[in-house]
């Protein structure tokens, strides 16, 4: 059983939710990352989605734009980003790590190599943002091939025939989008979050993550009731660029609101 | 990637793209699923609409009366005899209103997205002729138009952001990245991705998520119809040659889709190579890159050995783009068309060349389309024709000329 299902399985025995944070590999500098992810699994993180930079992230807005810059201004590369994967495995192998990235990354490693070098890294999941699933059977196969989730994404606006075509080449978990617009955009309505998700389930046993607007406790307490997992990203990624030269600060600050994430969620039992 | 198995003679041209949006590997639809609906209703739309009578006609009717069509093919006789070889017909998309090609396709994507009740519509732009295009086809219709442009270009091409101005449009500077065409593209995906319900996002060239390349390539193929018919009426056969510059490359495929079929006409799209190349200042995916995907299509690429885009260099604004249109990608690879690259150097003297022998002044993107006639001209006997497209005039790149000599204006 790959570790991503084995979390959701435990956690579905707790009755609880994952809370999953997301930040850029290599923000603001490469020796933060793998101190951070086992700090947030500290406070309460049940799995890591860990950003591949990329020069051109279409779908983010500017706070995890500006996190790639800082990223690659170390030229914070797919290789480096599987050395990090691999030095936080030496002392959690519990915890799934999840890229997510864009596509053109992959396609100059090739997909055969990403696959296996993710895999012997330790990585357990992969969300290409700009590759849905009429797009992804070459990617797909590698991936399968080394027990890899593919991550697929769900918006508000999917439909019907789309919702199918996911839940069928996704395994792992899914992330549901829950606003129209990039990362880190405003306010998320939690009915109808609850609204679309409870749709999607109809047509799967994945279990259902949901992102994009969740900034405080409050808020993930409320999605957590109503999905199988909450990811944070944006609120976390601009901790790290208000402290940036300050690792203390910036480890201190995303431990403490995911704390009280994990807290608030926990509460809600 | 040549395929030896294809025989040029028997392909369906029209028959690109396939149901998936693929042309051979390029092309597709690579895009989030937050813009999936969006993508597959504008391809249902343009699907169902595209063969419409009443829209066609209102089409032709604007290109027409509006825009001035057709444009004239002038034989550039006596930049020919200077050159002593072959000769040279342009084809004068430069003498459209707003100055280039590019509102052949603004007036297609502008109407289809009237039909398809649409309020609200974004645009990229580069040098700023599709913003000026999008903004006037925007003011006629009464619509609300949003034009993203890269800082970089907004000081590079004043006059046109004035203009847009003029007309009623609102244009954002986008500051992030290489702050040029590419990331005008990134932001304008994310209007679309924001504002979904009631926007409609007119892309200016013949690239991102299938329907945009053969959507596009179908408003502008009207530049190769008229070309060809022009030709036979005056020289009483098809050309030799036809070029056109390929930034994204919606000029070149409007001159080209018409004669793909006609092999005897060799193809030669133009490539920025900039300061060369040898060097890593240029804007030529097709001569240096190799596929990759980008803004919702698997196209040529500029990127490093990490898959990062990397920065572009040239001289023009409207070329200054890291990827290219997959139609082109797919005609290279299969031998239909040569790429070829021209510097930033050789295409200032195609533009002094036409400036004072033939009294026309070409924008910078179609002067390097004009120096590569140039060199193969010559290289031709004087009974042999070429067709160069004449894709916009160069008002606009004043400014960027004078700069380039020391003088001020």
């Amino acid at each position: 059983m790959s570790r991503i299902q084995t979390k959701f399985e435990q956690l579905k025995v707790e009755g609880k939710a994952a809370l999953v944070p997301y930040v850029t590999a290599g923000d603001s500098h490469p020796g933060l990352t793998v101190p951070l992810m086992h700090a947030m699994v500290k406070a309460g993180a049940d799995a890591i989605e860990l950003g591949v930079p990329f020069s051109d992230p279409m779908a983010d807005g500017p706070t995890i734009q500006l996190a790639c810059e800082r990223a690659l201004e170390h030229n914070v590369s797919l290789d480096d980003v599987f050395g990090m994967v691999k030095e936080f495995r030496q002392t959690d192998d519990d915890t799934p790590v999840i890229l997510m990235g864009y596509l053109n990354p992959l396609e100059a490693m090739g997909y055969d190599k990403f696959a296996e070098e993710a895999k012997a890294s330790g990585v357990d999941g992969m969300l290409t943002v700009d590759l849905p699933p009429e797009e992804a059977e070459d990617l797909l196969t590698p991936l399968n091939n080394q027990g890899i989730d593919a991550i697929f994404l769900l918006s508000p606006t999917t439909r019907q025939h789309r919702i199918e075509r996911i839940v069928a080449a996704g395994s792992g978990y899914l992330y549901y989008v829950s606003l129209k617009g990039v990362t880190g955009s405003n306010a998320l309505d939690v009915d109808d979050v609850q609204k679309h998700v409870s749709n999607i389930k109809q047509y799967t046993d994945i279990p259902v993550g949901v992102g994009f607007g969740i900034k405080d406790a409050v808020t993930a307490a409320a999605v957590s009731k109503v999905s199988d997992a909450v990811v944070v990203g944006s609120v976390l990624v601009k901790m790290i660029e208000d402290n940036a030269g300050d690792d203390t600060t910036i480890i201190n600050n995303i431990s403490g609101l995911l704390g009280d994430m994990r807290q608030a969620m926990d509460n809600t039992l | 990637m040549l395929n030896p198995e294809l025989d040029l003679n028997t392909v369906d041209w029209n028959a690109m793209p396939n149901e998936a949006g693929h042309f051979g590997i390029y092309g597709g639809r690579f895009a989030a699923e937050t813009l999936m609906e969006a993508i597959e209703e504008l391809g249902d739309a343009y699907a169902k609409l595209k063969d419409d009578p009443v829209l066609l006609a209102t089409i032709d009717r604007d290109l027409a009366f509006y825009v001035g069509r057709p444009s004239p093919l002038y034989h550039a006789e006596r930049w020919s005899r200077e050159l002593g070889g072959a000769q040279i017909y342009l084809k004068r998309e430069d003498l459209n209103h707003t100055g280039a090609h590019k509102i052949n396709n603004t007036i297609g994507q502008v109407l289809l997205a009237k039909h398809m009740g649409k309020t609200r519509i974004i645009a990229e732009t580069g040098a700023g002729q599709h913003g000026v295009a999008t903004a006037t086809i925007c003011a006629r219709l009464g619509l609300e138009c949003i034009v993203y442009m890269g800082a970089v270009d907004i000081i590079r091409q004043a006059p046109n952001v004035f203009r847009m101005k003029l007309l009623g449009a609102e244009v954002r500077p986008v500051e992030s990245g290489s702050k040029t065409l590419k990331d005008a593209l990134n932001e304008a995906m994310r209007d679309w991705v924001t504002n979904v319900d009631n926007t409609f996002y007119c892309i200016g060239t013949v690239a991102g998520p299938d329907p945009y390349p053969k959507m596009v390539r179908d408003f502008q193929a009207v530049i190769g119809r008229e070309a060809k018919q022009q030709c036979i009426d005056q020289t009483g056969r098809l050309p030799d040659a036809v070029m056109a510059c390929v930034g994204g490359g919606s000029n070149a495929i409007g001159l080209f889709h018409e004669f793909l079929g006609d092999t005897s006409v060799e193809i030669y799209g133009v490539e920025a190579a900039g300061r060369g190349l040898n060097t890593l200042e240029h804007a030529a995916p097709l001569c240096q890159g190799k596929p990759g995907v980008l803004h919702g299509n698997r196209m040529y690429l500029m990127a490093d050995a990490n898959g990062q885009i990397t920065e572009t260099h040239s001289i023009s604004a409207g070329l200054d783009y890291p990827g290219v249109g997959p139609e082109h990608c797919w005609l290279k690879d299969i031998g239909r068309a040569n790429y070829v690259g021209v510097t930033d150097d050789e295409a200032m003297a195609g533009f002094h060349a036409l400036t004072r022998i033939e009294g026309i002044i070409p924008a910078l993107e179609s002067s390097h389309a004009l120096a590569y006639a140039m060199k193969k001209a010559p290289e031709m006997s004087t009974d042999k024709t070429i067709i160069v497209c004449l894709s916009g005039r160069g008002d606009k790149d004043l400014n960027t000329v004078a700069d380039l000599e020391g003088i001020t204006l």
